[in-house]
C-alpha cells in the first residue's frame, strides 16, 4: 500500500510527541555550530563587553526554553518555588541534560548573602575555544551563563549571572565558574 | 605497505566520535537563527548568511570527516553521495540521508532526510514564511565538497516546516575542479 509507513504529519508542532531527550549530535557539529556563533557576533560589536551580551542573550533564549522542556519532562510540571532547590536542579538537571554531567560544584559565596557560584573544570562550549590574548578576560561561558540566567528568570529568580576564569595551581587551564548575583526581591522574598 | 584501516560504518562511526544532547545543538541552532533574523531583518539576507555560515563550517567539517572515516577517495560522484549521505550525516548529525532521484548524466541528486535534529520544537511563523531555516546544512555540503574540488549547487526542494512530509535537498554537481599546485615544478 502506498503511504504505509510514511510519518504521520502533525498540523500543529505542539501535537507531536515529545522526545525522550535521547536523541544525540557529534561534539564536534556543535562546536562548528558555537564557533559559528561567536564569528558572526564578532562581526556585530565593537567591543568585548558586547559580545559577551550577544553571546549571554543567545543563551538565555536557549535557557528559557531548556526549563520549559525539563519541567514538563523530568519533573512532571512541577515548579520549584524555593531557592537552593532551582539551584540544585539547574546543577544537577539541567546540566546533565545538557552537558552529559553534572556541574563540578555549586558554592555559597562568602562575601555576599545573594551570590552563588557554580564551578566546572573544563565547559564543553570552550572545549575548543581559545582566546587571543588582546581579548583579555573575554569567556565564550558567556553563553552558558546566559543559558543559567534564563533558567533562573523564567523560573521567577531573577539574577546577573556571569562566567569568570578562575586559575588553579598547577592546572594548565583556568577552571571557569559562574557566578550568581540574585536580584534583591529575591532574597526577600524567600528564605534560605 | 602497511595494512589499510578499512573505512567503519556509519553506526561504528557515530559511536566513536564525542557526542553531545541533540537539544543543546537544536537550540542553539535556533537561537543563531533569532539573533540572524533580529540583527538582518530581511529572510533573504538570513537565508544568505545561513548558506555562509554553512560554508566556512563545512571546509572545516570536510577534513574532520576525511580524518576520522578513513573512507577511501570516491570514484564517482554517485559515490560521493552515498558516503555523505551514509557517513557524512550520520558522523556529525546521528541520522542518516537517503540518495534518489539521479538525473541522466549522473551529476545531479537529491538528498531526503526524514528525520532532522537542527529543527525539533520549531515552528515557521506567517512573518518568516521565506526563510530556509536548514539553509546551514546547503552550506556546509557545499563547503564539503569544494574542499575536495567539486564545486556544486545545492538548493532546497522540500521543507517539513512549510508543511512538505520530508527535507529534500537538490544538489547539482558544477564541474570538477582538478587541484592546482601553487608553485610550479621546475623552479
Amino acid at each position: 500500500m502506498i503511504g504505509v509507513g510514511k510519518a504521520k504529519q502533525y498540523a500543529n508542532v505542539l501535537d507531536k510527541p515529545l522526545s525522550r531527550g535521547r536523541q544525540e549530535v557529534s561534539l564536534s557539529a556543535f562546536a562548528f555550530l558555537f564557533s559559528e556563533l561567536v564569528q558572526y557576533n564578532q562581526t556585530q560589536v565593537d567591543n568585548i563587553a558586547e559580545l559577551e551580551r550577544r553571546l549571554e542573550d543567545a543563551g538565555y533564549a536557549v535557557g528559557a526554553r531548556v526549563l520549559e522542556l525539563l519541567c514538563h519532562r523530568e519533573k512532571g510540571n512541577r515548579r520549584e518555588t524555593r531557592l537552593l532547590g532551582i539551584l540544585s536542579f539547574i546543577h544537577s538537571t539541567v546540566w546533565k541534560v545538557l552537558f552529559g554531567k553534572v556541574a563540578d560544584s555549586l558554592e555559597k559565596g562568602t562575601e555576599h548573602e545573594d551570590e552563588y557560584m557554580i564551578s566546572e573544570k573544563e565547559l564543553l562550549v570552550n572545549r575548543f575555544i581559545s582566546v587571543p590574548k588582546d581579548m583579555g578576560a573575554f569567556n565564550c561561558g558567556a553563553f552558558v551563563a546566559g543559558i543559567v540566567k534564563g533558567v533562573l528568570d523564567n523560573a521567577g529568580f531573577p539574577a546577573v549571572v556571569t562566567a569568570h576564569f578562575v586559575p588553579i595551581e598547577g592546572q594548565q587551564r583556568p577552571r571557569t565558574t559562574i557566578l550568581i548575583k540574585f536580584a534583591e526581591e529575591v532574597k526577600q522574598v524567600c528564605i534560605v | 605497505m602497511p595494512p589499510l584501516t578499512p573505512p567503519k560504518s556509519g553506526d561504528a562511526l557515530f559511536a566513536s566520535v564525542d557526542r553531545v544532547n541533540a537539544e543543546l545543538f537544536t537550540l542553539t541552532y535556533g537561537a543563531i537563527v533569532r539573533q540572524l533574523l533580529t540583527d538582518l531583518e530581511e529572510v533573504e539576507e538570513v537565508n544568505k548568511q545561513l548558506d555562509q555560515m554553512g560554508y566556512n563550517i563545512g571546509t572545516r567539517l570536510v577534513d574532520e570527516f576525511l580524518a576520522k572515516s578513513n573512507v577511501s577517495r570516491c570514484v564517482d560522484f554517485k559515490e560521493t553521495a552515498d558516503v555523505i549521505a551514509k557517513l557524512g550525516f550520520k558522523m556529525f548529525l546521528g541520522v542518516t540521508a537517503t540518495v534518489t532521484k539521479w538525473d541522466a548524466e549522473g551529476t545531479s541528486c537529491s538528498f531526503v532526510l526524514e528525520d532532522n535534529p537542527l529543527v525539533d520544537f520549531v515552528e515557521l511563523p506567517d512573518t518568516c514564511q521565506g526563510l530556509q531555516y536548514c539553509n546551514v546544512l546547503s552550506g556546509v555540503i557545499r563547503g564539503a565538497l569544494e574542499m575536495v574540488s567539486m564545486k556544486t549547487e545545492v538548493t532546497w526542494v522540500r521543507d517539513m516546516l512549510r508543511g512538505d512530509d520530508a527535507y529534500e535537498m537538490r544538489v547539482k554537481l558544477i564541474k570538477q575542479v582538478p587541484e592546482e599546485y601553487p608553485y610550479k615544478d621546475d623552479d
